[in-house]
């Protein structure tokens, strides 16, 4: 099997990013935004370290997020809207691997990204003599597997609707992938309150379904210090690889049977 | 002749969305274009063209009826080594230049290294663009980007190519190059088959054409036959030494006559005032310089076809 076309298509894509303004004002405001962590922990007496933590990681997740909403909504449905879409499908490209190379494509970028990001980030704890250990690394390395699946959520968003759709449903998911304990919970509370178990089974197979961002969330351990073990790090890890990988192949599945109009 | 592109009773809906029905894009359609045409249709807008294209490059999947493309049916991976698509108002990544444009549509081919260099390299000087290979699509003309995108649709080398509209939104200096270009690709033994609103080029080019009509095929066939089925409409002739006394009695005769310098233009109605014309030049002396029969330009018969076919209708 080869994989020339997947790596165009990718390589192609990550040209595209890269050429696009919106992409560097973004990651500018991030690296701002995390030097800015500087100034405002001078405000603090004695948590200077937790601020620039905190702030630095907060706005690496934060840009990140953006760019993969932003871009990853786009990543089919403008390709359709602007019609370069018919000159590759009628290559012999099958749609699956068309989808392969623009989420690889956007993987890169966000790999890039969000490398350029810590990268700022590591440098300003260099200034305040801070060493990155292991959590540290690994909080960086979980927000990138949420973008992910994050990125996969919106790519199959843009299989099947419009980019401000996608925008909307992609942001919800960020949204709703953080409050999923809160659904186990009121899952728990309705099976004491109600005697059928209708709502709370409902729930729960909601809190199963939907992709739980809190794993991917270490910034109180980062911050507190508290050092994390590689297996459970692995375990997250692995948890979402698998999600993002399932996300992509129901869009392949989706897009496989989509006519082109 | 081997048949490239075939179809059979296509026929091919849309959805309108919800409670507003479905549209009828392609209706029985049934057609076959052989090795080495040059195959144009023709039809106003929405007549069921770019479906028809999309349907033969397996970007929709027909409702009912079959097409096959070199033997294949379509939508066939492997078939798809063997076509190239030129798409309607085509918009590519602005962000490339024209080589890299080029080049990465070779390696959807899985071509790479030397044979892709030198492909790239005789597509750019085929289109004419070989001193802007380094310049963004987003600064090429219109026509510039039409020419890139023949060539994209030629990186393979495939043994059918399909244009939609390929002359459309062209000044006369762009449309003379893409016209160059097909039959450039007709010398090379290629099949073309587009669709064109611009029927003198159609006319020129092509030598068998179908007609199109809300999806159903109104007419198809050699465009000299189509032209010719119709009888010759006029007769222009030219003639010199004819006196200033003598222009009255041309008069008498033509439809309509436009006095040169040295030489006079006939336009005459009817085979019989050839002949009448003919006899007088005889008795006075006049010299045929130019005699030219006017049939109905493919224009006129598509006009035909389509009032006729709103006539059937109503």
């Amino acid at each position: 099997m080869r994989f020339g076309d997947i790596a165009a298509i990718a390589q192609n894509t990550y040209k595209e990013n890269l050429r696009d303004k919106i992409l560097y004002n973004l990651v500018i405001f991030g690296l701002v935004m995390i030097g800015g962590s500087l100034l405002l922990s001078t405000l603090t007496i004695g948590e200077r370290t937790k601020i620039i933590m905190d702030v630095g990681l907060a706005s690496i997740e934060l840009f990140g997020t953006l760019i993969a909403i932003f871009v990853g909504i786009g990543l089919v449905s403008k390709e359709l809207e602007k019609r370069t879409i018919y000159t590759i499908l009628c290559k012999p490209v099958s749609r699956s691997r068309f989808i392969l190379g623009k989420y690889l494509g956007l993987v890169i970028t966000l790999f890039v990204n969000v490398s350029i990001m810590g990268i700022g980030f590591f440098l300003i704890l260099a200034l305040i003599h801070v060493v990155p250990n292991f959590t540290i690394v690994a909080a960086v390395l979980l927000i990138f597997v949420q973008l992910l699946i994050l990125t996969a959520f919106a790519l199959l968003c843009s299989t099947f609707t419009t980019s401000t759709l996608s925008a909307m449903f992609t942001l919800s998911i960020y949204v709703i992938g953080h409050l999923t304990e809160d659904l186990k919970n009121l899952a728990l509370r309705l099976s004491d309150v109600f005697s059928s178990t209708f709502s709370s089974t409902l729930l729960e197979v909601v809190y199963y379904v939907l992709p739980n961002f809190d794993y991917f969330n270490i910034k109180g351990e980062v911050v507190h210090g508290v050092s994390i073990d590689p297996a459970t790090v692995g375990s997250i890890l692995l948890y979402g690889l698998v999600y993002a990988a399932v996300l992509v192949a129901l869009s392949c599945l989706i897009f496989e049977r989509r006519d082109v109009k | 002749m081997q048949v490239v592109v075939q179809t059979e009773n296509l026929r091919m809906e849309f959805s309108l969305g919800l409670g507003r029905g479905r549209m009828v894009a392609l209706d029985d359609l049934t057609l076959q274009v052989e090795s080495g045409e040059v195959f144009g249709v023709l039809g106003p807008n929405g007549s069921g063209k770019t479906t028809a294209m999309k349907v033969l490059t397996g970007l929709c999947a027909p409702t009912s009826g079959s097409a096959w493309v070199l033997g294949q049916p379509v939508g066939n991976v492997s078939v798809k080594n063997e076509i190239g698509f030129l798409p309607e108002h085509p918009y590519f990544y602005e962000y490339l230049t024209a080589e890299e444009f080029l080049r990465f549509y070779a390696r959807l081919f899985r071509r790479g290294g030397l044979v892709l260099s030198k492909r790239v390299d005789e597509l750019l000087e085929l289109v004419g663009l070989t001193r802007q290979r380094r310049t963004r699509l987003q600064h090429f003309s219109k026509g510039m980007l039409q020419r890139i995108g023949i060539a994209q649709a030629l990186i393979n080398d495939p043994r059918l190519v399909l244009l939609d509209e390929p002359m459309s939104g062209l000044d006369p200096v762009g449309r003379r190059e893409v016209r160059d270009i097909i039959l450039q690709l007709r010398d090379q033994g290629k099949t073309v088959f587009f669709n064109s609103h611009i029927l003198p080029d159609v006319e020129m080019i092509c030598d068998r054409v179908a007609i199109l009509m809300e999806g159903r095929l109104l007419a198809m066939g050699p465009v000299r036959e189509l032209v010719g089925s119709i009888s010759v409409r006029s007769v222009e002739v030219e003639l010199e030494s004819v006196s200033s006394t003598e222009i009255a009695v041309v008069e008498r005769m033509a439809e309509k006559v436009v006095v040169m310098k040295n030489y006079l233009i006939a336009v005459l109605p009817d085979m019989a005032s050839v002949d009448e014309i003919l006899r007088l030049a005889n008795v006075h002396g006049w010299r045929l310089r130019a005699m030219t029969p006017r049939r109905a330009s493919l224009e006129e018969i598509f006009l035909q076809e389509v009032s006729k076919h709103h006539h059937e209708i109503r």
